[in-house]
């Protein structure tokens, strides 16, 4: 069983469809990029998966079963800047924050759920940061903390929105690595991206978006020159498309 | 207890009250929200009044409570549909309360209630105002009244912290764990209504404002964690009611604006010497040593 | 805006001794000057958030307001003098002087706006470039504070500091509605204002309610026509267009359908 279906997803804002018609269905353990040009709808794609704005028409399902039914078992990495890092809180509380779901509602963190959030942030090379409050962490430290959370979580299938945005080259390599972890434990994991160039070292599948779905399928067989052009409207120039194709 | 006591008694619990759930408004940047519902709790006042034919604490915290909720409910609602979030709460809350003012006024002969003390409130008269059960005198009803909303307080914030805190921090994050973020957002809201409407009576409707912005604003400034910023902004409540207190006896002028202008007294201090965020700190990190 | 106006009216007086339009003016404009100054302050440096240090700014000013209102009243026998009449207004007791004042700033307000029009749009919606093409930008955006403040100063005596907000925003916001042109909306919230002001003091003269809240109630009401039932804006077309987008997807997609089999 598929661990992620999209059926034909539309999204509306008043006047304008934003995503038309998208379906896709994703294998078990693979890691997806999500490429497409700014305003292509890769965030709000993203978002209307996750029924944070509504879908004028389609359905999303994960192992089967409709996304509402299975919330548990997806994790969600919103873009950086979406919180407010002033909120008076330190690394650790952050990481704990990803063991709400399984600490159950009203019930306080045991012993074990720090434990487990600590393990997580070793795991991104953050451990030593744990006490430090958030607003005090560089971008890419802030980054490692949002992914140690949602590897906290302990979800099958993630979502992460733009996680390479503004990261130094150590939160970069830590990055894919973790992915790479991720993928070894057969999770899924879909990642919204923008950087052409390291799509084939880092993904296994891409999708790539404008509106609707130009392709999908393995990097070896979508990611070609034609399919690029096709989403980016003859944006890329053909030297660099090329160079990117290799 | 003598009566000097009791009106700062009073004016602590309307700090704690405030501090505490201030803290969730200033960090969830619904400042503006305290503003608006301090104002369309006065329609719930009436409202109840016109219903139950007192002014009672019971009923004053449900009209409060559900005047609270609807005015949460409209803001959303607007807000949804478009409308700018501050221009919605504007839109609201001057039609709230404007009603509410009418209401009194077809209602005034009857009432003793008016605008005035709405806005200014009268914490001198709070000893005076007691409670009695079996003809023996139990302390100040207003007391009272805010002991019971600072229980409710407590126990929301104890029972639900971890949920308050995420909501607050991601509130994204916490719809993809399940925790109800809209629940919560109305839970504390009704909080809101209630320690409004308890303080009101003693302190006003625009003390009501400085004391659940300003407190938490500066507590925010001394410490880099939640639960301490509670118990901070606390504190600094409790702090400003008895300097505002001194103030007001020692020119004679009215006690609650006076603690208001404590408030930001307070604040005006720590901007500069908070420890970690005070603005010398920060100049003397900038200057070459 | 119109709670900071507040202590600077009150020192205003404590200086000058006496009720004077002019002065409480220029009070007014102070105070309200320093709070804005104050309120970016706070938000450029330290970590609190514009809504909050707006709370703060004006809570505060606010109370010393009331503080310095007190102070009056016992000091100087300020009863008499009227400054009372700032916190609640007394629409109903205004003098013929006072419609005078008011006349008089209206007609100020509407060749002002009239004269700067262009230049007042293009700093209101893009003040970088304004500067850019050599406009003056800080002069006009004080005679536009100006403006404010003195419309604020004016219409707190006639109808009271809460309600003041509610008839700047809220008949600008139902006008929003109507027209996608600034000039369009200047005139409609106007007209709404006035339409308001009108409905209001009549249906207060023969019910005997006050009229500043009826004032705000109208304007209230008329908003919510607007943002129901306003051509292309409002929400019952939005509705009706939604309905048709979604009517149009799913013919599209049974035709594709059909297409496929």
């Amino acid at each position: 069983m598929n661990p992620l279906v999209v059926e034909q997803v539309t999204v509306a804002y008043d006047r304008q469809l934003v995503l038309e018609d998208v379906s896709f269905s994703v294998p078990e353990g693979k890691l997806v990029g999500i490429i497409g040009p700014n305003g292509a709808g890769k965030s709000t794609l993203m978002k209307a998966m996750l029924n944070f704005i509504p879908r004028m028409h389609g359905n999303v399902f994960v192992y089967g079963k409709p996304y509402e039914k299975q919330r548990h078992l997806v994790g969600y990495v919103p873009q950086r800047n979406s919180v407010d890092w002033d909120f008076p809180t330190n690394a650790l509380d952050v990481v704990l924050m990803g063991r709400y779901g399984h600490i159950g509602l009203w019930k306080r963190p045991r012993k074990e759920d720090v434990d487990i959030a600590m393990q997580c942030l070793d795991k991104v090379g953050m451990l030593p940061y744990a006490k430090r409050q958030i607003s005090q962490l560089s971008g890419g430290q802030q980054q490692r903390v949002f992914l140690a959370r949602a590897l906290a979580q302990d979800a099958s299938v993630y979502f992460m929105d733009e996680p390479f945005v503004g990261v130094d080259a150590a939160t970069e390599k830590a990055i894919v690595q973790l992915l790479n972890e991720l993928k070894m434990r057969g999770k899924t994991v879909l990642v919204v991206h923008h950087d052409l160039q390291t799509v084939r070292d880092y993904f296994d599948y891409v999708l790539l978006l404008n509106k609707r779905v130009i392709a999908f399928g393995e990097t070896e067989s979508v990611f070609t020159y034609d399919h690029i052009q096709k989403t980016y409207g003859g944006k890329v120039t053909f030297l660099s498309a090329a160079h990117i194709v290799g | 207890m003598s009566y000097t006591i009791w009106i700062l008694f009073t004016a602590a619990l309307v700090g704690i009250n405030c501090g505490l759930v201030g803290t969730f408004l200033v960090l969830r940047k619904m400042s503006m929200l305290s503003d608006a519902i301090s104002h369309s709790v006065l329609l719930g006042i009436v409202g109840a009044y016109m219903v139950s034919h007192q002014l009672q604490g019971v009923s004053m915290l449900i009209g409060a409570l559900l005047v609270g909720l609807l005015t949460t409910f409209l803001v959303q609602l607007l807000h949804q549909k478009g409308v700018q979030s501050d221009a919605a709460i504007g839109v609201v809350f001057t039609c709230l309360f404007a009603i509410g003012v009418v209401l009194i006024s077809l209602f005034a002969d009857r009432v003793h209630l008016d605008v005035e003390h709405a806005l200014m409130g009268e914490i001198a008269f709070v000893p005076w105002d007691v409670l009695e059960v079996g003809g023996k005198s139990i302390g100040s009803k207003a007391v009272w009244l805010l002991g019971f909303v600072l229980a409710i307080n407590i126990f929301v914030i104890v029972f639900a912290y971890k949920e308050l805190k995420i909501s607050s921090f991601d509130s994204e994050m916490a719809v993809t764990l399940g925790i109800p973020v809209v629940f919560i957002h109305y839970v504390l809201m009704g909080m809101l209504s209630l320690t409004t409407v308890a303080s009101f009576d003693s302190v006003g409707a625009i003390l009501v404002v400085a004391m659940l912005i300003v407190p938490s604003a500066t507590a925010y400034l001394w410490t880099d964690r939640l639960s301490v910023m509670l118990i901070c902004s606390a504190l600094i409540g409790v702090l400003s009611s008895v300097i505002g207190y001194m103030g007001a006896t020692a020119f004679n002028v009215s006690i609650s604006g006076a603690i208001a202008v404590a408030t930001g007294v307070l604040f005006f201090i720590s901007l500069w010497i908070a420890p970690k965020h005070g603005l010398l700190r920060k100049w003397l990190k900038k200057s070459p040593a | 805006m119109a709670h900071a106006a507040l202590p600077g009216i009150c020192i205003a007086f404590l200086l000058y001794g006496q009720k004077s339009l002019l002065v409480f003016l220029i009070g007014a404009a102070c105070s309200g000057y320093i709070a804005t100054v104050c309120i970016q302050f706070i938000v450029k440096h330290t970590r609190i958030k514009e809504d909050a240090a707006i709370g703060i700014v004006l809570s505060v000013f606010f109370g010393l307001g009331i503080v310095l209102l007190t102070w009056i009243n016992q000091h100087e026998g300020g009863n008499q003098s009227g400054i009372n009449d700032f916190l609640f207004g007394k629409a109903a007791s205004l003098t013929g002087s006072d419609v005078n004042v008011l006349t008089v700033t209206a007609i100020t307000m509407i060749t002002t706006i009239l004269v700067f029009f262009k230049e007042f749009k293009i700093i209101t919606f893009d003040r970088a470039f304004a500067q850019g093409i050599g406009v003056p930008v800080s002069l006009l955006n004080g005679v536009l504070m100006f403006l404010i403040v003195s419309v604020v100063v004016i219409g707190l005596q006639a109808v009271g500091v809460v309600l003041m907000s509610a008839l700047l925003i809220t008949p600008a916001l139902a006008a929003r509605y109507w027209t996608e042109k600034l000039e369009w909306m200047m005139w409609l919230a106007g007209g709404f204002g006035a339409l308001s002001g009108v409905a209001g003091a009549y249906i207060s003269l023969i019910a005997y309610v006050p009229t500043g809240p009826l004032v705000i109630i109208f304007a209230t009401m008329l908003f919510i026509c607007s943002f129901l039932f306003a051509p292309k804006r409002g929400l019952c077309s939005k509705m009706i267009r939604r309905y048709i987008q979604r009517r149009t997807l799913r013919a599209k997609q049974l035709y594709k359908r059909g297409e496929q089999a």
